[in-house]
């Protein structure tokens, strides 16, 4: 049988469950491993990516991303293993994005050098602040200087393209201080690639949640929002997405995967994945992962059930994605991917939202179409804009 | 078992204040008596609405007919007409103590007599029936029989010592109450022989055999085929079929004679033709007089009932209307709200009867309703003389207009224990209550007599005097008549623009910390949007309280991480519903259950 011609572009997740401590806000899938655990952990994760691989045969990797969790607690060797079973099973792009998190205090200068040469070409540094009252509000584990050694020995490494994590809206925080730790970022030498800047949310299920910090008021959260993209776009960067801010070209490959709705794998415990539209996810549970993919119990369920996105959940999606990024949405891909216009499927829906001010139609620069993006009050209220994409 | 002697015929029901295991009684009376082995029993077959057996109450009256075989060796026909146990449902416990010749008194060993014990009781005596108590919850450890005993005969006043001392839930002493029932009921008098005169005391709409009617039959017979007419209403039909209940269901007969309870269906298309307390008679030989019938009932608390999706309007006329078929104290007529659009004007007993039909409408005609706050009818005098029944306050004529009003007042009985007089004696003052007098029951209880405005207690009075008696005391009312009173619209302004369906009548003195507490509850309940919203109370223009619910400033996903977007949708989804369960006025979406946030002023 003749082997299927490349089709499409595909970007590959990687999850990391482990960390140090949880920090205080965290809702994400990780907790504090043991070494051994996480040898054991690298091992299964090696041999999904393998046997995954058959699947993803036709597609080119255009992104790889190594997220948590800590990834920065691996091991160099640990790193290079990981990232090898991908060059091995998978077609690379030429300019393939290989981005991993790295929790300042957790990465040595050898580690980097080390991840640096097993292929990493870009690293996402969760600062949040410079200030460690405010990182000890949050339940960090590092502090200011940590990170700027950690920065330090990045660009000694050779990372040439490195994105800051920051929080806004901290405990404790003030406008002065989110402007002092925007102004040490940017003054960086050499200044970050690329910034993301996000507001603190209270997610159901973290110690904030049951227990609420006093936060600065809304007011002031906004107007921290607002004083990114005025020192940011100052200092030549571009927001590309609510939180996201770039220099010219860099732009992360693979945030961008989600937004437009492309295709990707996620591989490790609690990871999702969409393929030609139909969403999954693998299990949160390490202990039956484990058992799938180190002791080879083939009927332990790791992936879990499809959902084929019906046309509607693909609208949806497409709106509410697409909406996250500055350029927006344009209303002629809408209308060839489905076949019938925005204004058919939710008809007045942008017109009253232009005429709130929340949404404006412009055009794009490079092919002249159409494009519906959110205005500045647009995205502070965007969770109000996209609810009204959803059908129900 | 047709031709029974009339002789060997019982008609009787049981009263007792709520919870004192009326209903469960009934269950081991008809257990008892054989109609149905243990094993068909469902657990209180008398309440069979889904919504009765959920809330443990009986709303509408239910006729079932057992064969007892006595311990003299013959058989009798009992008739048990069960009466509905909360105030709310006076009307439907005086109309089924109008088919009966004696009452059992269910009282609790433990409780003793309680507000509606008394109440019941007195409405049974005033309908000359033969009424003897019973002791029940004996097993109790905290039973006190005898102290229950004598309080019956020192408060009520009837013989005790003999009363049957019972368990209705585990079955001890049915025997005696079947006997006492033989022995101490009379037969029902009348004779087959005279003219027809049945007493209607109760309707039902069938979708198979059209109206039903629950009659007692006092003089005369009546079978397949006797052209009866009602007198009030003029009605006339065939008979079609004539039977007696079992237990849930019509089981026919030959014909039904003076002193027997049972149904009658005849070519009858509306129940309005077969009025509650209208009397049944023989076109062909027609008694001479009707019936004294009973007390016509009067909706006491009004609210307006509109379709949460105005495109079902249709559907909910259809189910009131269905509804009414079986409740004919239900009252409706169409009405239409600036905020809420097409709906109705709806009549109601009480508070409970209000709530239970707009569960049955959400229910059994799965219909999304937002419903106002209730209220009671007002007797506006206008200048000249003319008096309007207000009941909806948007049709308040101007001020100027207005000579005075009146509104109407309940003579309440409240038993409570005596350590928290003091704190239902502070309740009824906040309520405008007027006090008339208290007995004492004995060393620890008393009986608090107050009159109150009918508007003081429809919402949530009962609810407060639960909680500041730990439950204990007990609470009933009648309609004593309407008083002039200093009563004022107060209406609420959301964005400047006044929501017609919020606006209600309170007394002058009320007002501002009722317009205070609204404001404050709709601004918890109106979510914010993109621009500040003033919520204002006025009384006749002038702006007496004032909240504001803040423009929105941030509403926004956290990081969207690891592409796990389904997990965001969700989110978005939550958000949609529940814009979908909001009422735009104007430009601000006012959440549906805003509307009736004035019922719950004072949850603290």
């Amino acid at each position: 049988m003749k082997e299927k011609e490349p089709s499409g572009e595909l970007g590959i997740y990687l999850h990391i469950p482990f960390c140090v401590r949880k920090c205080l806000y965290c809702d994400f899938l990780s907790a504090p491993g043991s070494l051994q655990e996480m040898e054991h952990y690298v091992e299964a994760l090696t041999r999904e990516i393998l046997e995954e691989s058959v699947s993803y045969k036709s597609y080119t990797v255009k992104s790889v991303f190594l997220g948590g969790g800590t990834p920065s607690l691996l091991s160099g060797e640990s790193v290079k293993r990981i990232l090898q079973t991908v060059y091995d099973h998978y077609r690379m792009g030429a300019d393939c994005e290989i981005s991993m998190e790295v929790n300042p205090g957790t990465a040595s200068p050898e580690k980097l050098d080390c991840w640096r040469k097993a292929g990493v070409n870009r690293l996402s540094i969760g600062l949040q602040s410079v200030w460690d009252e405010e990182l000890k509000a949050l339940g960090r584990i590092h502090t200011g200087e940590d990170f700027f050694r950690t920065y330090r020995h990045a660009i000694k490494s050779g990372f040439n393209n490195i994105n800051i994590d920051l929080m806004f809206g901290i405990p404790g925080q003030t406008k002065e201080s989110y402007a002092g730790t925007l102004k040490k970022v940017v003054s960086l030498e050499p200044p970050p690639t690329h910034i993301s800047a996000y507001s603190l949310i209270l997610e159901e299920g973290t110690p904030f949640y049951e227990n609420r910090p006093i936060l600065p008021d809304e007011e002031t959260e906004r107007e921290m929002n607002k004083i990114t993209s005025e020192i940011l776009s100052d200092q030549g960067y571009r927001q590309y997405e609510i939180s996201n801010y770039a220099r010219p070209g860099y732009a992360c490959v693979h945030n961008q995967i989600y937004w437009t709705r492309g295709n990707y794998a996620g591989f490790g415990i609690g990871a999702a994945s969409m393929v030609e539209n139909v969403r999954f996810q693998n299990t949160s549970s390490l202990e039956a992962y484990l058992a799938r993919y180190l002791k080879g119990e083939r009927e332990k369920r790791v992936k879990g059930e499809g959902q084929i996105l019906s046309r509607k959940e693909q609208m949806e999606e497409f709106m509410f994605l697409g909406l996250r990024m500055t350029k927006g949405v344009s209303t002629k891909e809408f209308q060839r991917l489905f076949d019938v216009s925005i204004e058919q499927m939710y008809p007045g829906v942008v017109e009253d939202f232009v005429r709130k001010g929340l949404l404006v139609r412009g055009t794009d620069p490079d092919t002249g179409e159409e494009r519906i993006r959110l205005t500045a009050f647009g995205m502070d209220v965007s969770n109000m804009v996209m609810s009204e994409f959803i059908f129900l | 078992m047709e031709n029974i002697e009339q002789s060997r015929i019982r008609n009787f029901c049981i009263v007792a204040h709520i919870d004192h295991g009326k209903s469960t009684l009934a269950d081991r009376i008809i257990e008892k008596t054989g109609l149905l082995t243990s094993r068909e029993m469902q657990a209180q077959v008398l309440d069979n609405m889904e919504l009765e057996r959920e809330r443990g109450i009986t709303i509408k009256a239910q006729t079932v007919r057992t064969v007892y075989k006595a311990k003299d060796g013959e058989e009798y026909v009992l008739n048990l007409i069960d009466t509905p146990g909360h105030v709310d449902f006076n009307y439907e416990v005086s109309r089924s103590l109008a088919a009966c010749d004696g009452a059992i008194l269910v009282v609790d060993a433990a409780q003793g007599i309680e507000a509606q014990t008394l109440a019941n009781v007195y409405l049974a005596l005033d309908h000359d029936l033969e009424v003897f108590p019973v002791i029940n919850k004996i097993d109790l450890p905290s039973a006190e029989p005898e102290r229950v005993k004598n309080e019956i005969e020192d408060v009520i006043g009837i013989e005790a010592q003999d009363a049957p001392l019972i368990s209705a839930k585990n079955g001890i002493g049915i025997d005696e109450v079947l006997e006492a029932v033989i022995q101490r009921i009379p037969a029902p008098g009348g004779s087959p022989d005279n003219p027809l005169q049945a007493l209607i005391f109760d309707s039902l709409y069938d979708s198979y055999k059209g109206v039903i009617v629950f009659c007692r039959l006092m003089e005369g017979k009546v079978s397949k085929g006797t052209n009866i007419r009602m007198m009030a209403t003029g009605a006339t039909a065939e008979v079609v079929e004539v039977g007696y209940f079992g237990a849930g269901q019509f089981i026919p007969c030959s014909e039904l004679s003076a002193g027997m309870v049972g149904y009658i269906t005849a070519s009858i298309k509306n129940v309005k033709d077969t009025a509650v307390g209208d009397t049944i008679t023989d076109v062909d030989n027609p008694c001479k007089e009707p019936l004294p019938g009973y007390k016509k009932v009067n909706s006491m608390v009004y609210c307006g009932v509109y379709p949460a999706d105005g495109a079902k309007y249709p559907d909910l006329r259809d189910a009131l209307e269905k509804l009414q078929l079986n409740d004919a104290s239900l009252r409706y007529e169409p009405e239409t709200s600036i905020a809420l659009g097409f709906g109705f004007r709806c009549g109601f007993l009480g508070l409970l009867h209000l709530e239970i039909i707009q569960e049955r409408l959400e229910r059994e005609y799965n219909l999304d309703l937002v419903t106002t706050a209730p209220g009671v009818i007002y007797k506006v005098h206008r200048m000249g003389g003319e008096v309007i029944e207000l009941t909806n306050p948007s049709n308040l004529p101007d001020p100027s207009e207005i000579e005075f009003m009146e509104e109407p007042v309940v003579s309440a009985e409240i038993m409570v224990t005596t350590e928290f007089i003091g704190s239902i004696m502070e309740l009824c003052q906040e309520r405008r209550g007027k006090y008339l007098g208290m007995e004492y029951m004995e060393e620890t209880r008393a009986l608090l007599k107050y009159e109150l405005p009918l508007n003081e207690i429809i919402y949530d009075f009962f609810d407060a005097l639960k909680s500041r008696s730990r439950g204990y005391a007990s609470f009933d009312y009648e309609l004593k008549g309407y008083e002039q009173s200093e009563l004022v619209k107060l209406d609420i302004l959301v964005n400047k623009e006044e929501v017609d369906a919020l606006s209600f009548i309170v007394h002058r003195d009320s007002a501002y910390e009722r317009g205070r507490k609204m404001c404050e509850k709709l601004k918890e309940e109106i979510p914010r949007h993109l621009f500040e919203i003033p919520i204002q109370a006025a009384v006749g223009g002038k702006i007496i309280a004032r909240e504001t619910v803040k423009a929105m400033r941030k509403d926004v996903l956290a990081k969207c991480y690891g592409g796990d977007i389904t997990r965001k949708k969700k989110l978005l989804e939550k958000q949609k519903e529940g814009k979908k369960r909001m009422r735009q006025i104007g430009n601000v979406e006012i959440p549906q259950k805003a509307f009736m946030s004035v019922l719950k002023l004072d949850d603290k």
